[in-house]
């Protein structure tokens, strides 16, 4: 498999692996009849504007070098982000970070983004209930 | 200081050995004729492809005759089962019939693909047979899959990703039985690509009709193999051109490939019984290692009908590709069944047949060893897949549980 530099290293130093204790919200993405799943933890904080931000983030994938390196780049890319702005990082942002992906993995190992978008949505829904219930 | 790099991935291809090497070098640009020219250029080169094809002839058992050189396993696979169904419908006898095949499921793509593109083209109807869980084939499943109109069984001698070996020799005696009751004889086909290192490739032994074999597999070169054709045999061409190999195969021969052939089969044939016990030896103690120091690991296929240079290991909660990749980056070159290492996306057939999950192919690794491997190697392989896998089973922490 014909990876990039950058892919390699997120691979070998996964930035951000791992649970994050009181998360915000978490979710999972892929099956394991693909083989990639890819778990992500965020923990949302505010900014001096007084905006949410992303202040953490986590995550755990089984899946191949790619999964992993998209995994690790993504909460890199949304860390320090509004939840607005980080609801717009695309797998198409993160594979372009990484310096592109072989073309076989374009589908199934980039499912980094998906994942923190649902975690923010649940966030959100979540908030939104409570507001509700309030 | 790049890293020494180690090798354990011989089932896919083996370094040309010297010995090898050296007796095909003359027959590039020295001795460069044309085995089918008359003139002292020809027949030098016709010489030489004769002698390998005798020394082939006594690897199998054989006569010379009954040799035909390829380009390799793949063509002789889709010589034999398609060259057996042409045959079959010029034969006036045969009209309105359709040939079945029998084969099985976990048979290398060159075979399950000439099998599906016959029944495609509405040429064959095909019954693969899935193996049991150990990866071997049942003869009884063989019996129940014959019928008036079958023509013909391939199953592979050993499996190339488990390392299986398959009752051939019993498989042969029982079509043996079977056809001394039929009117339309069951031809008999083996692919023996990953058999000839270790194996007794007798086909008197074996009573097979039609044997594979390809060269890259056994420390000669790519792009050669060879097709034996029991005397007989009732084969039509599948390629059309010159009058090479008594008609049944055109082409201008491959001269200094069938002399590496020819001279790595010699060598099999006199190293082969040192080296197979070697070889075992060292896999046991592979095998040994990975599953007491590995946790959840597991070996994939029969412990003991295992061709002795094979060890194919699943790992949960680890993806091949990731595990593969890790390796090589320390300079170590093992395969997997795992679907995100293949082009198609699909995880390795051979490993669903055995009845695993899909998650459970997607966590596999097959090492093979070679003649040269040694314990020093293993020993480092061991030592690095276990920090391997204990890095990437931290990075997948438990997500799989939340699927179960």
């Amino acid at each position: 498999m014909q990876y990039s530099k950058e892919v390699l290293d997120h691979f070998t130093h996964p930035r951000n692996q791992g649970k994050i204790k009181n998360a915000s919200s978490v979710a999972i993405v892929g099956n394991p009849r693909c083989g990639d799943i890819i778990r992500v933890y965020i923990k949302v904080g505010k900014n001096k504007k007084g905006e949410e931000i992303i202040q953490k983030t986590g995550f755990e994938t089984l899946g191949c070098g790619a999964a992993i390196a998209t995994s690790s780049m993504m909460t890199e890319m949304a860390k320090g982000k509004t939840l607005e702005e980080a609801l717009k990082i695309t797998n198409q942002n993160v594979v372009k970070k990484l310096g592109g992906l072989p073309s076989s993995k374009l589908h199934c190992s980039n499912l980094a983004a998906d994942a923190l978008r649902k975690a923010i949505k649940k966030y959100k829904d979540e908030k939104e209930k409570n507001k509700k219930v309030n | 200081m790049p890293k020494k790099r180690i090798y354990l991935d011989y089932a896919a291809t083996t370094p040309v050995d010297k010995r090898v090497m050296k007796a095909m070098t003359p027959y590039f640009s020295e001795k460069f004729g044309n085995p089918s020219s008359v003139h002292i250029f020809g027949q030098e080169a016709s010489k030489a492809v004769e002698k390998a094809r005798e020394k082939i002839a006594v690897f199998f058992n054989c006569s010379p005759t009954e040799i035909i050189f390829t380009s390799g396993a793949t063509e002789s696979n889709n010589l034999a089962i398609k060259g057996a169904v042409k045959k079959f419908y010029t034969e006036p006898k045969n009209k309105g019939i359709k040939p079945r095949l029998i084969t099985d499921s976990i048979e290398h793509s060159c075979v399950l693909n000439t099998c599906r593109s016959l029944e495609k083209e509405g040429l064959a109807e095909v019954v693969y047979i899935a193996p049991n869980k150990e990866g071997i084939i049942q003869i009884k499943d063989i019996a129940a899959a014959i019928n008036e109109n079958t023509l013909l069984v391939s199953i592979m001698y050993v499996n190339n990703e488990i390392g299986t070996i398959q009752p051939i020799a019993t498989i042969g005696k029982f079509l043996e039985k079977e056809n001394a009751n039929r009117k339309r004889k069951i031809l008999f086909h083996t692919d023996a690509t990953q058999a000839v290192n270790y194996l007794d490739c007798d086909v008197e032994k074996l009573g097979v009709d039609l044997l594979s074999l390809s060269g890259h597999k056994i420390y000669g070169p790519k792009g050669v193999g060879a097709l034996y054709v029991k005397k007989g045999t009732l084969l039509t061409r599948i390629q059309d051109g010159g009058e090479q190999e008594r008609k049944m195969r055109a082409g201008t021969h491959n001269v200094p490939a069938i002399v590496g052939l020819g001279k790595a089969l010699e060598l099999v044939m006199k190293e082969k019984s040192k080296i197979a016990i070697k070889t075992e030896k060292l896999r046991d103690y592979l095998i040994a290692r990975v599953l007491k120091e590995i946790p959840q690991s597991y070996l994939n296929g029969s412990a003991k009908k295992r061709i002795p240079n094979n060890a194919n290991f699943r790992f949960d909660n680890v993806e091949g590709e990731g595990l593969l990749l890790s390796l090589d980056l320390e300079g170590i070159a093992v395969s997997t069944g795992s679907a995100c290492a293949s082009r198609s996306l699909e995880p390795s057939h051979v490993l669903l047949a055995l009845g695993l999950k899909h998650e459970q192919a997607h966590g596999s690794l097959r090492l093979t060893l070679g003649k040269t491997t040694t314990r020093k190697e293993i020993d480092l392989v061991v030592n690095k897949l276990k920090v391997i896998i204990e890095r990437l089973r931290k990075i997948s922490g438990d997500v799989l549980k939340s699927f179960q």
